[in-house]
């Protein structure tokens, strides 16, 4: 059962100083509709933020920019005060080489809904790999915290299983370790119970809580998990229309939220 | 009848001679034309439109004229530009060309079919562009282009027949011989028929185990194959097993408990 305090699990505040992500002035856009415009927003290190909000508020496309997924068609996006994918050159902008991109992306990590695992590999060789061909640590080193991670995330004897023979909640468990295994400092995670059986939901979650207590990874969550949303994170941002509605604590946004676009949303979800 | 088959034993290792011609054309032509499927098929996918447009270019080029005005000019018309080639190279080029060309398509389709998780993942991942195609995208593409290929091949080995025209005694040169002395038109082209048939049978075999190799190790299975078959017999097997003790516990009286099932841990198949 998840835990019923609504403070965050590890809720020492979240470091100032440079930002782990930076917003400035980005824009994104599908051909002619503009999903995200203007938008400003910086995120701590360490801190954990949800984003909510109704679909096609553009969180899951904030998250998808974040990871190069999408091509960013205004603005800027930073990690750790460097420029991901373009930077201003004397008042031009001008897309960064796609290796150096690579090197900043080699930081973030990602869990998708659809956990995206490859079936060609083993639990253990979707983990190995990127530590092994990215970070060029050995093999020897990777398969022993590959390993250690699958312990962790409670799969320790799937680890020369085919994906394919996983159920959801397993295979979202070794995308996580396979996250996990890159050391990343910011991890990304796009609605990762979404594609879940309910019974299943609890097991990832409760992975999740155990990461956001003992590590102090930058989080950048979109997710349906009011409760898990206001257990983990240190702020919540409502968006709509592409638009940052309103921000707070989660208990300021779940208990009192200040606009009546958050209120009905919420209690739409609730 | 007796002359057509004393005929026919005298004929054979003039027949054995142009099958092994045919193999010959078929086999090469075969890898020269997977190859130049990769080559072209891979450019096409690629994000640079300087590779993409010329690959695109020639693949339509050689789809779009005959195979045999093809291996006319390999033939023909490059001596008179000073270039000469041996009959077989210029068979085996035109077919692999032409074929390369087709197959090129399936080879561009099926790594686009690929689904976008995939890439995704690998992307978040940081793997480089060369890994991501080599240990993610192509193992994955390879099993669903084989099929395709398969039928290719089998066309492939069907189009040997145009290289008699530049003096190459194949297969169908031979018959055309036997049939010339025996004088018996259905019987020469009835034994052409039935050995390209089984030539046929032996690619298609061959792609079969490719395929099975392919799907296992995407720890998937073909639909309704072997393994599958034989499991489901296996398990028809283990329940007819069950039934008859069943049976025979009944008419000795020895009341079994039905509702736990007599031999837990028995059939049940899947």
């Amino acid at each position: 059962m998840p835990p019923t305090d609504h403070t965050p699990a590890n809720s020492s505040t979240p470091g100032a100083g440079t930002p782990a992500i930076e917003f400035k002035d980005v824009e994104k856009s599908f051909g002619p509709t503009t999903v995200l415009k203007d938008l400003n927003f910086t995120v701590a290190p360490g801190e954990r933020v949800t984003l909510i909000g109704p679909s096609g508020s553009g969180k899951t496309t904030i998250l998808r920019l974040v990871m190069t997924l999408e091509e960013l068609t205004g603005g800027y996006i930073f990690v750790d005060g460097q420029p991901l994918t373009h930077e201003d050159r004397g008042g031009k902008r001008v897309e960064l080489p796609k290796k150096r991109t690579r090197e900043m992306t080699t930081r973030i990590g990602m869990v998708f809904q659809q956990f995206n695992l490859f079936p060609n590999m083993t639990v253990l060789e979707n983990i190995i790999e990127a530590p092994v061909h990215v970070l060029g640590k050995s093999k020897a080193e990777a398969t022993k915290e590959a390993k250690e991670l699958l312990e962790r995330v409670g799969l320790a004897d799937k680890a020369d299983a085919h994906p394919t023979r996983l159920s959801g909640g397993q295979q979202q468990r070794v995308a996580i370790a396979r996250a996990l295994a890159m050391n990343p400092e910011i991890l990304l995670l796009d609605e990762v119970t979404s594609a879940l059986d309910p019974e299943l939901v609890g097991d990832v979650l409760g992975v999740l809580r155990d990461i956001a207590e003992t590590t102090d990874i930058t989080m950048l969550l979109v997710t349906h998990e009011m409760q898990f949303a206001r257990d983990v994170s240190h702020r919540v941002m409502m968006f709509d229309g592409g638009q940052v509605l309103e921000e707070g604590p989660p208990d300021q946004i779940f208990n009192n939220p200040q606009h009546e676009r958050t209120r009905k949303f919420l209690s739409s979800v609730l | 009848m007796n002359d057509n088959v004393s005929t026919l034993l005298n004929f054979l290792p003039q027949l054995w001679e142009g099958v092994q011609t045919t193999i010959i054309l078929t086999v090469a032509g075969s890898i020269g034309a997977v190859l130049i499927a990769l080559v072209l098929g891979l450019t096409m996918t690629s994000p640079s439109a300087w590779l993409r447009i010329p690959a695109r270019i020639v693949v339509e080029f050689f789809r779009g004229t005959s195979l045999l005005v093809q291996l006319f000019w390999l033939f023909y018309v490059l001596p008179l530009l000073g270039v000469d080639f041996d009959p077989m190279a210029c068979g085996v080029a035109a077919l692999a060309l032409n074929y390369g060309a087709y197959s090129a398509e399936v080879v561009r389709s099926s790594i686009k079919t690929v689904a976008p998780g995939q890439w995704e993942a690998a992307i978040a991942l940081s793997l480089s562009p060369t890994r991501r195609m080599i240990r993610v995208i192509f193992p994955q593409a390879w099993a669903l282009m084989i099929p395709s290929l398969a039928t290719l091949l089998i066309q492939l080995l069907k189009g040997t027949a145009v290289v008699s025209f530049i003096t190459l005694s194949d297969l169908t040169d031979k018959t055309e011989q036997l049939r010339q002395s025996t004088g018996d038109t259905m019987f020469a082209y009835s034994i052409s028929l039935l050995i390209y048939f089984a030539l046929a049978w032996l690619v298609q075999e061959f792609m079969n185990f490719l395929e099975r190799r392919a799907t296992k190790a995407l720890g998937r299975r073909r639909p309704n194959s072997r393994t599958d078959r034989r499991e489901a017999k296996r398990a028809a097997r283990a329940d007819a097993a069950r039934q008859d003790r069943l049976k025979s516990h009944v008419a000795a009286g020895e009341g079994a408990d039905r509702s736990k099932g007599p031999f837990p841990g028995q059939g049940g198949g899947l």
